[in-house]
C-alpha cells in the first residue's frame, strides 16, 4: 500500500477517457433542471445544458449562443451525473467561461451560431474534453487535430429525422472501413483526399477505428432511431428534441436508454418501443431552410 | 479443459476496453446484459460508466436479483470506478433508488474527487506490482471507509483506490485504460480464472 507520487489533469487519457465511460449511453439535451432531473431518472448518463432544444432553436431564429450560467448551474446543482454544455464553434471565450463552471464536457457545436468561419476552437488549450459534430471523416480528424476528445455524427438537429445521422454515420464508418484496407502508399492520398493529418490516418489504418470515441447526433426520435445508428457504429447517442419534444417524455426518455444497451436485441426493442405515445414531429430535409450540419469546416 | 468464460457487464460504459484486456490474457469473454446471459460466467467485471444508470438498467432488465444471488454464491468480481460503486457496501450522494450490492465492505462517495476538470492521471504503488501502475482516474468515488475485512492494494493520498475481500476486487480508477494488464492479472489470479 501506498501513496502516490502526483496528479496530471487534463491529459488526452483523462479527457477521452469521460467518453469511454459514456458509451452505450444516452446524453439528453435539457432546458432547466426539471428536465434534467427527468433525464436522469429515465437513465441518461449525461444531460447536456442549453437555452433552447435544437427544434425551438431552428423555429425562432435569431443568434443562438451559449447558454446563462445561472441555468447550467442550476442543471449542475440538480443531477449527479456529468453536465455537458454548447460553445459556439470558433468562441474560445465561451468555453472558457464553461471550463470556469466546472461542465464536464464542451459541445463546439453547429446547433449555434458560428463566432468564427474560419477557426474551431484550440480544444488542446483546455483542461476540460470537447466533444465537436462531423459529417464525415475528414472533418473528424480535423477536430481530433484541434484536440476533439469525442466525435458525434452531426445529423440534422432538430428535425426528428434520422437520415442525414445515417448518412453521415455511413460515410465515416465507410471510409475508416476502406482505410483499414489501404496499404501505406494509398494513406498518403488518404490524408490528401480527407484533407486530415497524415498520422491519423495511419492510425485508422493500424486500428480499424476513429482515435476517440465516436457517437451519434441530430434527429434520433425513437428507440428504433437509437438502434439503428447504434448497429451502424455509433458507440452511444445524443437526444435532442426528441424527448421532450415528444408526447411523453419519461418514457421516450427511458425507452431509448433501454434501447442503447439493448440495440441488437430486438424482441427487448418490441418492449420497450411499445405504449410511448407519439415522438416529436419530424420534418423532412428538403423543406429546411437551413441545414445546422453545414456549419464547420 | 475447457476455458472458463469471464462476463463483462455491459448495460453501458468501458466494457470493452474490459473485454479486449481480457481476451489478450487468453480469457474468453461475452458482453453480459440479460439475466441468461450471466448465468453462465464464471466471473463477472463491473465496469466504468455511470453508475445510476446501470443501477436502473439492472433493475429493468430484470438482471438485480439474479446478481445478487450469484454474487452471494461467490462469484469473483473485478468492479472499476462505477463498479466499484455498484459492488460498495455503502454509497453517499448516490440517488436513493440506487442499488448497493454490497459485496465490499467500503463507504464510498460518487464524484468525490470532484468534476471533470478534476480528473487526473497518477502513478500508484500497489501491493503485489514491482514497479508503479500507472492509473487513470474519471469523476472517480472516493472510499471514505474500509471495514476490517478489507484489504487495502493501493491509496491516494490516504484514500484506499484499490481493495480486495475474497475474490471481489474493486479499483476506484480505470486499468482498463493504461496498456497495462496487471490488475487483471491480479483479478484473475485472485478468482482462480
Amino acid at each position: 500500500m501506498s501513496e502516490t507520487t502526483g496528479r496530471t489533469t487534463g491529459t488526452p487519457l483523462v479527457k477521452r477517457g469521460l467518453a469511454e465511460m459514456l458509451k452505450g449511453g444516452v446524453i439528453m439535451d435539457v432546458v432547466n433542471p426539471e428536465q434534467a432531473r427527468i433525464a436522469e431518472d429515465a437513465g441518461a448518463t449525461s444531460v447536456m445544458a442549453l437555452e433552447r432544444v435544437p427544434s425551438d432553436i431552428r423555429r425562432d431564429g435569431g443568434v443562438s449562443r451559449m447558454s446563462d450560467p445561472e441555468m447550467i448551474q442550476g442543471i449542475q446543482a440538480a443531477v449527479s451525473i456529468p453536465v455537458m454544455a454548447k460553445a459556439r464553434i470558433g468562441h474560445f471565450a465561451e468555453a472558457q467561461i464553461l471550463q470556469a463552471l466546472g461542465v464536464d464536457y464542451i459541445d463546439e457545436s453547429e446547433v449555434l451560431t458560428p463566432a468564427d468561419e474560419a477557426h474551431h476552437i484550440d480544444k488542446w488549450a483546455f483542461t476540460v474534453p470537447f466533444v465537436c459534430g462531423a459529417t464525415n471523416l475528414g472533418e473528424a480528424l480535423r477536430r481530433i487535430s484541434e484536440g476533439a476528445c469525442m466525435i458525434r455524427s452531426k445529423g440534422e438537429a432538430g428535425t426528428g429525422n434520422v437520415v442525414e445521422a445515417v448518412r453521415h454515420l455511413r460515410s465515416i464508418m465507410g471510409d475508416i472501413r476502406k482505410i483499414g484496407q489501404a496499404d501505406n502508399a494509398e494513406l498518403f492520398d488518404w490524408a490528401k483526399q480527407l484533407q486530415a493529418p497524415l498520422p491519423l490516418v495511419q492510425e485508422i489504418a493500424e486500428t480499424g477505428e476513429l482515435p476517440v470515441p465516436m457517437f451519434c447526433a441530430g434527429g434520433i426520435a425513437t428507440p428504433a432511431d437509437a438502434s439503428l445508428v447504434m448497429q451502424l457504429g455509433a458507440q452511444a447517442v445524443f437526444v435532442g428534441s426528441g424527448i421532450f419534444k415528444s408526447d411523453e417524455p419519461e418514457k421516450m426518455a427511458a425507452a431509448i436508454v433501454e434501447a442503447a444497451t439493448h440495440y441488437r436485441d430486438p424482441e427487448i426493442l418490441v418492449k420497450v418501443s411499445t405504449g410511448l405515445g407519439d415522438a416529436m414531429k419530424g420534418l423532412e430535409i428538403a423543406s429546411l431552410e437551413t441545414k445546422l450540419a453545414e456549419r464547420g469546416w | 479443459m475447457v476455458t472458463p468464460t469471464v462476463g463483462v457487464l455491459a448495460l453501458q460504459g468501458a466494457f470493452a476496453a474490459h473485454a479486449a484486456i481480457l481476451e489478450s490474457l487468453g480469457v474468453a469473454t461475452v458482453e453480459v446484459r440479460t439475466a441468461d446471459q450471466l448465468a453462465p460466467v464464471e466471473g463477472l467485471v463491473i465496469p466504468g460508466g455511470e453508475s445510476t444508470t446501470m443501477s436502473m438498467l439492472l433493475e429493468r432488465s430484470g438482471m438485480l436479483e439474479p446478481l445478487r444471488q450469484r454474487l452471494a454464491d461467490g462469484l469473483p468480481a473485478f468492479g472499476t470506478c462505477a463498479g466499484l460503486i455498484l459492488l460498495a457496501a455503502e454509497i453517499r450522494d448516490g440517488r436513493d433508488d440506487q442499488h448497493a450490492l454490497g459485496m465490499i465492505d467500503l463507504t464510498v462517495a460518487r464524484n468525490g474527487y470532484g468534476r471533470q476538470i478534476d480528473s487526473f492521471e497518477s502513478d500508484l504503488d500497489v501491493a503485489g506490482l514491482d514497479t508503479p501502475f500507472h492509473a487513470v482516474f474519471i469523476r472517480a468515488p472516493r472510499v471514505e471507509r474500509a471495514g476490517d475485512e478489507v484489504e487495502v492494494l493501493a491509496s491516494v493520498d490516504g484514500d484506499p483506490v484499490l481493495c480486495r475481500q475474497g475474490a471481489v476486487l474493486v479499483a476506484g480508477f480505470h486499468p482498463e485504460l493504461s496498456d497495462d494488464d496487471r490488475i487483471h492479472k491480479l483479478w484473475l489470479a485472485d478468482a482462480g480464472l
